[in-house]
């Protein structure tokens, strides 16, 4: 079983940039330059030299060879065409959802002589508490692929912090894939470099798939995929500065601005909620009794009035959202500082749409006296299941 | 009695001159916690809330002879705090401070290794024996002094469990908030064993969430090891896969760590599991009805 450990999607970088990272490690990768334009894509191939050229989108998903994404180029005016095609397309990969995403940016690589494609990936295992090399045999599937139907071909090497990847570890997985015996040298000194990489760049997550060995005798990594924990990137002010914007929900990106915890979803009950295990408790109730919820919000334990204005103010920003759910269980977060948040947000944005409040915990009487007193059109609700009965009655 | 904590429980306080560690250390003394000290290096000597500040967690310890420590420290700090602590020899490490790098918590595990210290936490509300120790930032007055043990990878859904629990008049043994951070001290496991091997303890309610197999394995455990009556709720059955719900483990990804899997597995295991989130108290009540334990866990009112 393959747990893909912690794929926190916090914070992500292009294929091109994390390439830029691993390179500054010894991960040998193909050179390549990124391009925003037509023009650009044929200068950086003019610039690479050869008669074979890679024109890769660069958006944040997987699967973008499928999606006609990845296409090889034989000539500079090919190289133009598919620039040309690629910039500005919608790419609908099977991680993107149906709407697709723009392609903004491209990667030009030199074109390589494959022998041989495979797996690498880096995690870190919650049953060990460990950072966890995995290498497989075969590369350029998913890895979840071919842990439910070859278990067998994915070895593994759990790493001490202590001492990190020692030698006879990568050497072990080396042989374990059946790396060519001239190129084992070569495939240890890739992975060592590749963890010195995760640790020293707090990755959370780091996939290359594939990693190749040419015809001429290299090893390398033909492609990229490097995830970091959201929560050290205040030591990583290099990584935030790749942060690409584009890529990411505007109404997250707002969130993110005043460290509310917020994620889009399809329904049209938006909900606001102290603490992420009530948060999620919240959804599941409103699907319960038959609704459906607009996003995911956490507040968070110490929420301010003003992070609470904000919070309704991007609930409300979103069309979707035909009525709000607030479920507030105080515990340091006391029950008035929320009712009057919520009052000064309704009064200041104007509520047009239906408010349902539950309150509970620290200060709860004072804060339901501040809702009734406000001259709002607020429902209270006793419980979070009489509150989700009363706003999917009213969305309706 | 209870587990981890108890009238008799001597605690410190990391990080005891910042705001949020000098409010919960009121909040601690306000409810009888015995707070025999606090650490914030450069300001020994102090004294604050009538409580003796330390430069070292070594030299508060030998002063106050504290045998817990509860960390409020920032999140950059907050390793090092944990390790210091463990260090000293401490019996019970509470970290409460959210965002820590995971893998500064991969070097702590590592660092923790042999020696006697038990962690709970980080990313936790931290462990409430009510009437005798809180230790961390729930709000007291929800608790009563019971028979039904609690643990949580969730701090506000614990208060809901709680308060529900509370409004039917069971208290509780002891509450703990094992956190929502893939690599955490406390497992659910350890807190089950302990509540099995608790003679006041009669019944355990567990609330799970998505990402990783951590309710998997104690249901396996419950299995093969518990005697006594368990109720489980898993947050998240309508969460998106790939996307991190807050907590930083809270993720569903590769198809794996779903609601679905968890509940079939808790429920295969023997435990009852709430549907929502709103009836884990009546749920419990007819378990404990069925068991004959109601009386006996109906403490309050």
């Amino acid at each position: 079983m393959i747990d893909h450990g912690l794929e926190d999607p916090g914070m992500n970088v292009h294929e091109y940039q994390g390439k830029q990272i691993l390179k500054k490690y010894g991960v040998v990768v193909p050179n390549g330059h990124v391009a925003f334009s037509p023009e650009e894509a044929v200068e950086a191939a003019e610039r690479l030299g050869g008669d074979l050229w890679v024109v890769k989108a660069q958006i944040h998903a997987g699967g973008r060879g499928k999606a006609g994404g990845v296409k090889l180029a034989r000539s500079l005016d090919e190289v133009k065409a598919h620039a040309t095609e690629l910039i500005g397309k919608k790419l609908v990969t099977h991680q993107t959802g149906p709407e697709g995403k723009e392609v903004k940016r491209l990667l030009i690589e030199e074109g390589l002589p494959i022998e041989k494609e495979y797996y690498v990936g880096v995690v870190i295992d919650r049953s060990t508490h460990r950072v966890v090399m995995m290498a497989s045999e075969e590369g350029g599937t998913e890895i979840e692929e071919v842990a439910e139907k070859n278990p067998e071909k994915i070895f593994k090497e759990v790493i001490d912090p202590a001492v990190g990847m020692m030698p006879f570890q990568a050497t072990r997985l080396a042989y374990s894939i059946n790396i060519p015996k001239d190129k084992i040298k070569q495939a240890v000194k890739f992975m060592l470099a590749l963890y010195q990489a995760f640790v020293e760049n707090d990755c959370s997550l780091a996939e290359i798939n594939p990693l190749i060995t040419t015809t001429d005798g290299r090893v390398m990594a033909l492609d990229a995929k490097l995830n970091f924990d959201s929560n050290a990137l205040f030591r990583h002010k290099d990584i935030l500065e790749m942060r690409d914007l584009d890529e990411e929900d505007p109404k997250e990106i707002e969130a993110s601005k005043y460290d509310l915890s917020y994620i889009a979803l399809d329904g049209n009950i938006g909900c606001m909620v102290n603490g992420a295990g009530l948060a999620m408790a919240t959804m599941d109730i409103i699907k319960h009794v038959g609704g459906e919820p607009a996003n995911f919000l956490d507040v968070g334990g110490g929420a301010t009035e003003d992070k609470v204005r904000e919070a309704f103010k991007i609930i409300l920003s979103d069309p979707n959202v035909k009525g709000i759910f607030v479920n507030i269980f105080g515990g340091i977060m006391k029950c008035d500082v929320i009712a009057n948040g919520v009052v000064g947000a309704a009064k200041q944005i104007g509520l047009d749409r239906p408010l349902v409040v539950r309150l509970e915990g620290t200060n709860v009487e004072l804060g339901k006296k501040i809702l009734n007193e406000s001259g709002l059109d607020i429902v209270a609700a006793d419980s979070m299941e009489d509150g989700a009965k009363k706003i999917v009655e009213l969305v309706k | 009695m209870s587990i981890f904590v108890n009238k008799d429980t001597k605690v410190i306080t990391q990080g005891i001159t910042g705001a949020t560690g000098l409010f919960h250390t009121k909040q601690a003394l306000e409810y009888g916690t015995k707070v025999v000290g606090g650490v914030t290096p450069g300001k020994g000597g102090t004294e604050v809330e009538g409580v003796p500040v330390f430069n070292t967690v070594r030299e508060a310890v030998a002063a106050t002879g504290a045998n817990a420590s509860v960390i409020y420290v920032p999140p950059a700090f907050a390793a090092d705090s944990i390790m210091e602590a463990v260090d000293a020899e401490l019996d019970l490490v509470v970290c409460i401070t959210e965002g820590i790098p995971v893998l500064d918590m991969v070097k702590v595990k590592r660092y923790m290794e042999g020696k006697k210290t038990r962690l709970i936490g980080p990313n936790c509300p931290g462990v409430i024996t009510p009437g005798e120790c809180k230790i961390g930032i729930m709000p007291g007055y929800i608790h009563q002094p019971g028979h039904v043990g609690i643990v949580s990878r969730s701090g506000t859904l614990t208060y809901e469990a709680v308060h529900q629990l509370s409004t039917r008049g069971i208290g509780q043994s002891t509450a703990v908030g094992i956190g929502g951070d893939p690599v955490n001290g406390t497992d659910f496991i350890d807190c089950l064993r302990a509540f099995e091997a608790d003679p006041e303890t009669k019944a355990v309610v567990m609330i799970g969430e998505i990402g990783g197999t951590a309710e998997e394995e104690a249901a396996e455990w419950i299995k093969a090891n518990m005697t006594k009556p368990v109720v489980g709720f898993i947050g998240g059955q309508t969460a998106p896969p790939g996307k991190r719900m807050g907590h930083a483990g809270a993720i569903i990804s590769g198809g794996k760590g779903t609601a679905a899997e968890k509940i079939a597995t808790l429920k295969r295991c023997g435990v009852t599991v709430a549907p929502t989130p709103s009836v884990i108290g009546e749920t419990l009540v007819n378990v404990l009805k069925e068991r004959g334990l109601l009386d006996a866990c109906t403490t309050g009112k």
